[in-house]
């Protein structure tokens, strides 16, 4: 049996990804918001709410590592990815937007962006979030040898 | 690599694009909209927009703003005193890009107000009032109405005359005008055509004050 240093270091390089992956979505969303001037709906500010704080909150967990940060970053993202996904199926017509609560200001079936035809908002949204949930997931079964 | 080196330089790489991003945005933005400017003065001033200052003034600001806003009402003294303290060289029209709503029945009002000669007059009593008309955003046409009362109007042909297709073409006009200035929020200042580089006070100071030492000296 040779205990290899490798399972931690995988462990945070994961997490690290997760923050980059964070880190890349809240500053996309303060472009679009500050810099080019469109104003979140509401749905985008509860995705905002569930995003921000992964930035620091996840930093906090590669410094010194913690895997535990898991336990207190996945309920944001899962949050974020549940309400990115109800987002995503409004501006798809899956789900009329009379049943959503964008009755104030900005409508939330606008695509304020859209890349090749189908990359919106909402639809980066939902990749931002599954893929920090499946990096915080992997982060908690990648215990290994430590 | 060390991690914190890693991470430091990711965090130091992404901010960097994000500042990067942003100057390359604004200043393509500034372009455009002093692009926009230059291609379309004529929809800048109407014959019907009120004015503060004589008409043979060499430095014009052009003004948009809207009765429900808060900054405007906050500007709109401060760019009438521009007028005031240089006499017969600076001259301010006003339009409205009423982006409130309702706002756009308030100032059909003003409008209104105009065909009996009491325009400027309608818009200040509205503006110190505005606490009372405006709630949440949304303008109170009818609270609106009530501030009117006292300034010896004639309120039945008001009525009408806010109603009238002429008077709803102008709002269309102004508004129609925002659009093609590429106007997005209130107030909104133009100096001699010029848009302000970024927008704010000092911004617009400076721009008068260039635009005056250009055309009297």
């Amino acid at each position: 049996m040779t205990p290899t240093p490798i399972p931690q270091q995988t462990g945070w390089t994961l997490l690290f990804l997760a923050w980059l992956v964070a880190t890349l979505s809240t500053l996309g969303a303060l472009f679009i918001g500050e810099v080019m001037g469109h104003a979140p709906c509401i749905l985008c500010w509860y995705q905002r709410i569930c995003m921000f704080p992964l930035v620091l909150v996840l930093a906090a967990g590669l410094f010194p590592f913690d895997r535990r940060v898991v336990r207190y970053a996945l309920p944001l993202a899962a949050v974020g990815l549940l309400i990115a996904l109800f987002h995503w199926g409004v501006t798809a017509g899956l789900i009329p937007e009379r049943v959503t609560p964008c009755s104030v200001g900005v409508p939330c079936s606008v695509d304020v962006i859209k890349l090749f035809g189908f990359v919106t908002l909402p639809l980066l949204s939902v990749l931002s979030f599954s893929t920090i949930v499946g990096l915080l997931v992997l982060t908690h079964f990648n215990k290994g040898a430590q | 690599m060390k991690k914190s080196t890693l991470f430091i330089s990711a965090a130091v790489i992404l901010l960097a694009a994000f500042v990067a991003g942003m100057l390359i945005f604004k200043s393509k933005q500034g372009e455009e909209a002093q692009q926009a400017a230059t291609e379309s003065r004529s929809a800048l001033v109407r014959m019907h927009s009120p004015m503060h200052g004589p008409a043979d003034a060499k430095v014009e600001i052009v003004e948009f703003l809207d009765p429900a806003c808060g900054t405007c009402r906050d500007f709109y003294p401060r760019v009438k005193q521009m007028a005031e303290d240089h006499p017969g060289q600076v001259r301010v029209a006003l339009r409205y890009a009423p982006f409130h709503a309702n706002s756009d029945q308030v100032v059909a009002m003003l409008y209104a107000a105009g065909k009996q000669g009491k325009h400027v007059e309608a818009l200040e009593a509205l503006l110190a009032a505005q606490n009372d008309w405006v709630a949440n955003h949304v303008a109170n046409p009818e609270r609106a109405w009530t501030h009117l009362e006292g300034l010896g109007l004639d309120m039945e042909q008001l009525r009408s005359d806010m109603n009238s297709p002429a008077v709803v073409a102008l709002v269309r006009q102004d508004l129609d005008d925002a659009t093609t200035m590429k106007v997005t929020a209130t107030p909104e200042y133009f100096v001699n055509g010029k848009p302000l580089p970024t927008w704010g006070w000092e911004q617009l100071v400076t721009l008068v004050n260039e635009e005056l030492a250009g055309a009297y000296h």
